[in-house]
């Protein structure tokens, strides 16, 4: 060992505790955005519920919940409003919460997985692999059955929610097939599945834009409904058979904060850090799609919300994923319910597609998103 | 206490490191030493877990180290890598709090918290502590890792630290900082492995050297042993020439390239 002879630097380490340790307080605005969201949530689903042709006012809202759980307040309310409210209205509004939730999560999920601010869930193949296959139902369906007689079995079985069953088998298979592909040696690479997600993603685009091509004048409608995504088709069982399917990525997700903000640090180091690498992208990879491929089954693609969410939420409350995931599971919510009043409300009796509403609100903030980080980096 | 046994790492055709075998032990400071190329990244990448290797193996207490349970690992040995990239634009003190996150499970506790502010204040980054990480300079982020790998292992017994090229882009001052934080870490008995480019530094600082060159080891002990004109050429292709040092009992390396004025 060597000696020293003449003093090195006073060492620090061993320095005595200074008397106030500092700490990070979270600010005002962080401390805020959940209860902020829960009441902006509140009052979206007010309007959602309360706005359109049968306007129902919060008295009567009010009235008729209570009047459901079994209790009179004295609130008046119409036959016809409370008819409306809960054949349409009410499951109308659940349907954008939970698919808002879920899309906003799982677009905070792969941004933070990515370690790419782009990022979103369509990346990975989820959205435009359950086109695809929704479209090829669409175009092929009555050609495929003639040649396979053995499919009427299943078309008759599955009924009117062979579309859903089909796009989240399409989802699912595309998915898989993307995180297949960019396994090297037994680890998945998260820079290669960027590429071969784009790589698929233009080659179902393709095979959609074939069949659309092909397609009827009456299939080309249903086709383009579909693509632009709408929560038209809401029910009390349509809400019921999509719940199962984001109740796990709606309650696990906002649990992955800590490990995300890991990941941030890169794959390596993470684990140097303990973090189980491996097993955090199978979860994240498996909720996103369990919770977009049934969204996307069910409401068609929407674009932009998973995106932006995450982006409007660190912008007011930090990177921290903790609070990320959280908020954009609500803001997600808040957004997608708001855009879908508008969208049945703007051209009424006709109804807007959603997808069209969230890219035309979406982009332009986008770019204002972009443009103030690129002024606050500039200052 | 790592032991490296005839460790051999190979990638496609080419190998990487070649029977390689030494003793990290807690309570010193080994110092990996050679040219571009020599292997030192991949062996630290091996012991850090990244990598598995082709032959040989690695333990770490006794225990091959691929069945160390990740959680126990994490808190007594960390890793200082040369990548500093953070992809999230994260206050410094979240930063090195990350540090601590294998020892807490939802909220930091306040001793957390002021194991973070120790860490800082180590690497004298006490100041900019609020401060985005992005907007620190090259010099000041590479302190800031070493504050969250500090803080990782702040009371770890015998931990262990591997630190690849932990001197790069920091300034004379903070050079010796960083090095004297080391051994004051092995004076606390923790085991340090650092891949170091300057010789003069590894010899005042390094209680044991390993040398590479081309993948094998050409030389390892201590400092005076391994630092000769004969193994300094052998790695490096350069003449020196070994003066005393005036203050310390180590050699003072004088490099004599040909073409000097």
């Amino acid at each position: 060992m060597t000696t020293l002879t003449q003093a090195p630097p006073a060492p620090t380490l061993s320095a005595p505790p200074k008397p106030g340790v500092f700490r990070l307080a979270a600010s005002k605005r962080q401390r805020l955005l959940v209860p902020v969201l829960v009441v902006l949530l509140l009052g979206a689903v007010l309007v959602g519920a309360g706005v359109g042709a049968v306007a129902i006012p919060v008295p009567a809202l009010l009235g008729i919940m209570l009047h459901k759980a079994g209790l009179t307040f004295g609130l008046a309310f119409e036959p016809q409003q409370e008819a409306v409210l809960w054949a349409i209205r009410l499951p109308r509004v659940c349907l954008g919460v939970l698919v808002g939730a879920g899309l906003g999560l799982a677009g905070a999920s792969m941004q933070g997985l990515f370690r790419n601010p782009l990022a979103d869930a369509g990346l990975i193949g989820i959205s435009s692999g359950a086109s695809l296959a929704a479209v090829a139902t669409i175009v092929l369906e009555v050609k495929l059955l003639a040649v396979f007689a053995g499919l009427a079995a299943i078309r008759e079985a599955l009924g009117f929610y062979l579309l859903p069953v089909v796009a989240f088998a399409g989802a699912c298979a595309t998915t898989f097939l993307v995180y297949r592909i960019s396994r090297e040696g037994g680890r998945t690479v998260v820079a290669s599945m960027l590429l071969v997600g784009i790589a698929i993603n233009a080659l179902a685009g393709a095979f959609t834009g074939l069949l659309t091509y092909v397609a009827t004048d009456e299939q080309l409608r249903s086709i383009t409904f579909w693509g632009l995504g709408s929560l038209g088709g809401a029910s009390w069982p349509t809400v019921l058979r999509l719940l199962p399917f984001l109740v796990l990525p709606l309650l696990w997700l906002p649990t992955l904060g800590k490990p995300l903000n890991l990941l941030a640090l890169g794959e390596d180091q993470a684990a140097h850090l303990g973090l189980p690498v491996a097993r955090l992208k199978h979860q994240l990879i498996g909720l996103s799609t369990l919770a977009v491929g049934a969204s996307v089954a069910v409401v068609g693609a929407i674009g932009f919300l998973g995106l932006i969410v995450p982006h409007l939420i660190r912008l007011v409350a930090g990177p921290d994923n903790r609070r990320v995931l959280v908020g954009s599971a609500l803001g997600g919510a808040v957004v997608l319910v708001l855009a879908d009043t508008l969208a049945r409300t703007l051209v009424a009796p006709a109804e807007l597609p959603i997808g069209i509403l969230t890219a035309l609100l979406g982009a332009p903030t986008f770019l204002w998103i972009l443009l103030r980080q690129r002024r606050q980096a500039a200052r | 206490m790592f032991d490296v046994e005839n460790v051999t790492y190979q990638t496609g055709r080419k190998t990487l490191l070649q029977q390689v075998s030494f003793r990290a032990r807690p309570g010193e400071l080994l110092a990996v030493v050679g040219a571009n190329g020599a292997g030192k990244s991949t062996l630290l990448r091996l012991l850090s877990g990244d990598l598995t290797p082709t032959h040989g193996t690695v333990h770490f207490d006794g225990q091959p180290l691929a069945e160390c349970p990740a959680p126990a690992l994490a808190k007594r040995r960390a890793v200082l890598t040369q990548q500093h990239t953070l992809s999230l634009a994260f206050p410094v003190a979240e930063l090195v709090m990350m540090g601590r996150y294998p020892h807490f499970q939802g909220q930091p506790s306040a001793h957390d918290h002021w194991i973070v502010d120790a860490a800082l204040s180590t690497v004298g980054l006490s100041a900019l502590a609020a401060r985005s990480y992005p907007t620190l300079s090259g010099g000041e982020q590479q302190r800031a890792q070493l504050a969250r790998v500090l803080a990782q292992v702040w009371e770890a017994q015998q931990g262990f630290l591997l630190l690849d090229e932990p001197l790069t882009g920091l300034d004379l001052h903070h050079q010796h900082h960083t090095l004297d934080i080391a051994r004051d870490l092995v004076l606390r008995g923790f085991g340090v492995i650092a891949v170091l480019h300057d010789l003069n530094l590894a010899a005042q600082y390094a209680d044991r050297i390993l040398l590479l060159a081309q993948g094998q080891p050409v030389a390892y002990g201590a400092p005076a042993q391994v630092l000769t004109c004969e193994n300094i050429h052998r790695g490096f292709q350069i003449d020196v020439q070994l003066l005393p040092h005036p203050h310390l009992s180590c050699p003072l390396i004088v490099p004599c390239p040909r073409r000097a004025v």
